[in-house]
């Protein structure tokens, strides 16, 4: 899949600024004389965020609302006739908890290797005296501006034996270029030359400078590229579009895409008067996006802390 | 190594040239560790490159590379010409215009948004906003093309029911199921969900405009307008002009995600862009070489516009990319 060729490497920040997120270098908090403009920006971005908000909220408040009353178009903000039957049906039917399990297992061997493998190219690369650098930086680079494209891949993937089985879904691509290049910028911006220097003549080899001194020192980027590794495989589906036939080896997200495709049809064939769809319940289909979506709620924010320092800090041109 | 070198090296870090001998000796662990990274891109990425030939053939998956026959360039001008090239010419259209339209709506917001999240005055505010904001982006496009539905469905939408029960129209607005309202909820929802998640990269740059030069300018009693256009917009002026240039690289590719997630039989004038090309007809209906060649094509025109881009910036005087 082309996921890894949308962004380029160097986003450049202009010079940063050891300073909380928090307070805004504008005029914030200079004068404090109220003006109208501040309201009409406080309105607007708090429209923007109830755009963000609303429909989700909607969407949960469906999932536990009764099939009856949403047929009868009287669900809006509220819950009406509580129940949790569709949760219970979705857990009882199995196939979905299937995925979600089969789903975890793959983003967590997909992440831990992820970031392995991440580690594994940002160190030496961070390393202005490693002999050969820039040429296995190319190297490493090139895959994210130019891929072979979907078709020969496939027929790539088909000769490895990786068609219709778990590890196409985590291989190909644990290795991401855009992450390795957030990660090695951040070795470069704050892990200093003095530091590693006078560790290793101290004696101290390579690895235990990364083991002991450089990881230690990278808990924001570490805490961010796990979000990013695990939220892009957990969300990701376009390769299982490509690779995957057993719905026992199908992710989460695709089941779901899956639903609502028969929704999208059904919602489009009544209007063209082809009846013989069969649409997901929509009760069904609302709780079954709360069910793949709850573990990212769960894990955002905890880490929501770290990743805007993350990514600022990993944006900046190393 | 000059003789002069000596003294440099003594005093600041040794950046003479090593040979590779001494290099390995000293950092075959960090040899080691890349062994990892640069076996994955060759298996994974490099090994692929070879089976692009089957651009200039007829690819039969049952005689494989060896036994599928050598045409030239016939893929590439039956995809222009051939019988089929209609829908690659709908695809290409699409995959133009859509791409256009999202850069034109898609690439200012996030600017706006920083720059409206710099000027909020109360910090607690500003945090839980943005917390919101970028929520979409760790949404799958299934859970949003789901939720698409729940909001823009004709009958049951909230949004029709809405519209509806408050008497401001009488029948739903067809936001999916009619291709000029499709076009524009599809745009909308790319700006929504990328939004948030694209202001980071501004705000980070505006973090580092020195606060001193907005002090300046309340002194010297610039209005909020003055100080925005003035001191904002040119310090993140080398951000903007290098997220463009990534942007303009992706003009031909487009996500296959969204655009299932929100497709459907009705819109499909719109919704056949060159990704649904490649997976519909060239995947899934087995013409693996035309269907590559116009992967070839799309991933070549993104890279040629990412170097022009890249040219006419550095001519402007700008910093560019590469």
């Amino acid at each position: 899949m082309d996921t890894a060729v949308f962004k380029g490497g160097k986003i450049m920040a202009g010079k940063r600024k050891e300073k909380d997120n928090d307070i805004s270098a504008g005029g914030s908090r200079a004068i404090s004389k109220f003006h109208i403009s501040d309201i009409v920006i406080i309105l607007i971005i708090g429209i923007l965020s109830l755009t963000c908000l609303l429909p989700f909220w909607h969407v949960a408040v469906k999932s536990i609302s009764s099939n009856a009353a949403v047929a009868a178009k009287s669900v809006y903000l509220w819950p009406v006739d509580i129940t949790w039957d569709a949760y219970r049906s979705i857990i009882e039917d199995g196939s979905m908890t299937h995925s979600m399990i089969y789903s975890v297992e793959v983003t967590a061997i997909f992440t831990l290797l992820g970031m392995i493998v991440c580690t594994c190219a940002a160190y030496p690369l961070s390393r202005k005296r490693l002999k050969g650098r820039t040429v296995i930086t190319f190297l490493l680079m090139i895959p994210m501006y130019f891929s072979a494209g979907n078709l020969p891949t496939y027929l790539l993937y088909s000769d490895l034996h990786l068609l219709n089985n778990m590890w196409v879904l985590i291989l190909p691509l644990i290795y991401s270029a855009y992450n390795m290049l957030i990660m090695k910028n951040f070795f470069i911006s704050n892990i200093p030359d003095e530091l590693e220097e006078s560790a290793f003549l101290d004696g101290a080899t390579n690895f235990q400078i990364l083991f002991k001194i450089v990881l230690p020192l990278s808990k924001p980027i570490l805490a961010t590229l796990t979000l990013f590794y695990a939220v892009g495989r957990w969300n990701a589906y376009g390769d299982n579009m490509y690779y995957i036939r057993d719905n026992s080896l199908k992710m989460a997200q695709y089941k779901l895409y899956e639903m609502i495709l028969n929704a999208q049809e059904a919602a489009s064939t009544a209007l063209t008067e082809a009846t013989n769809v069969t649409s997901t319940p929509e009760v069904l289909q609302a709780a079954s996006v709360m069910f793949v979506t709850v573990p990212i709620i769960i894990i955002y924010p905890f880490v929501q802390k770290y990743f805007v320092k993350g990514t600022m800090v990993g944006a900046v041109k190393g | 190594m000059g003789k002069g070198s000596k003294e440099a090296v003594a005093k600041a870090k040794p950046q003479v040239k090593t040979s590779w001998k001494k290099a390995f000796k000293r950092d075959w662990q960090l040899y080691l560790l890349l062994i990892f990274p640069l076996a994955m891109v060759f298996i994974f990425n490099y090994a692929a490159y070879p089976g692009l030939r089957m651009v200039f053939m007829n690819y039969k998956v049952m005689k494989g590379y060896s036994g599928s026959q050598w045409v030239g360039m016939k893929n590439f001008v039956d995809l222009f010409t051939g019988p089929s090239s209609a829908r690659f010419l709908m695809a290409l259209k699409n995959s133009i215009v859509f791409n256009l339209l999202d850069l034109a709506l898609g690439f200012p917001m996030p600017i706006i948004l920083a720059v409206m999240l710099n000027e909020l005055r109360f910090p607690k505010y500003k945090k839980v906003t943005q917390t919101i904001l970028y929520l979409p982006h760790f949404l799958s496009w299934a859970v949003i093309g789901s939720i698409a539905l729940t909001m823009f469905r004709t009958n049951t939408g909230l949004i029709n029911m809405t519209f509806t029960s408050f008497g401001w129209i009488e029948q739903g607005i067809p936001f999916l199921t009619e291709k000029f309202h499709w076009a524009a909820t599809y745009l909308l929802i790319g700006v929504w969900q990328g939004m948030g998640w694209g202001s980071i990269l501004y705000l980070a740059a505006i973090t580092g405009i020195s606060g001193d030069l907005y002090e300046a300018a309340m002194i010297d009693g610039a209005s909020r307008w003055q100080r925005i256009w003035h001191i904002t917009l040119p310090g993140i002026r080398p951000t903007i002009v290098t997220l463009l240039i990534m942007n303009l690289g992706r003009l031909m590719g487009s996500n296959l995600e969204r655009l299932v997630a929100l497709d459907n039989a009705l819109v499909r004038d719109f919704q056949y862009q060159l990704a649904v090309y490649i997976y519909d007809y060239g995947f899934s209906g087995q013409h693996y070489s035309i269907g590559t060649a116009a992967n070839l094509f799309q991933s070549l025109v993104g890279l040629a516009m990412v170097l022009i881009a890249d040219r006419v910036a550095k001519a402007l005087g700008e910093t560019g990319l590469l």
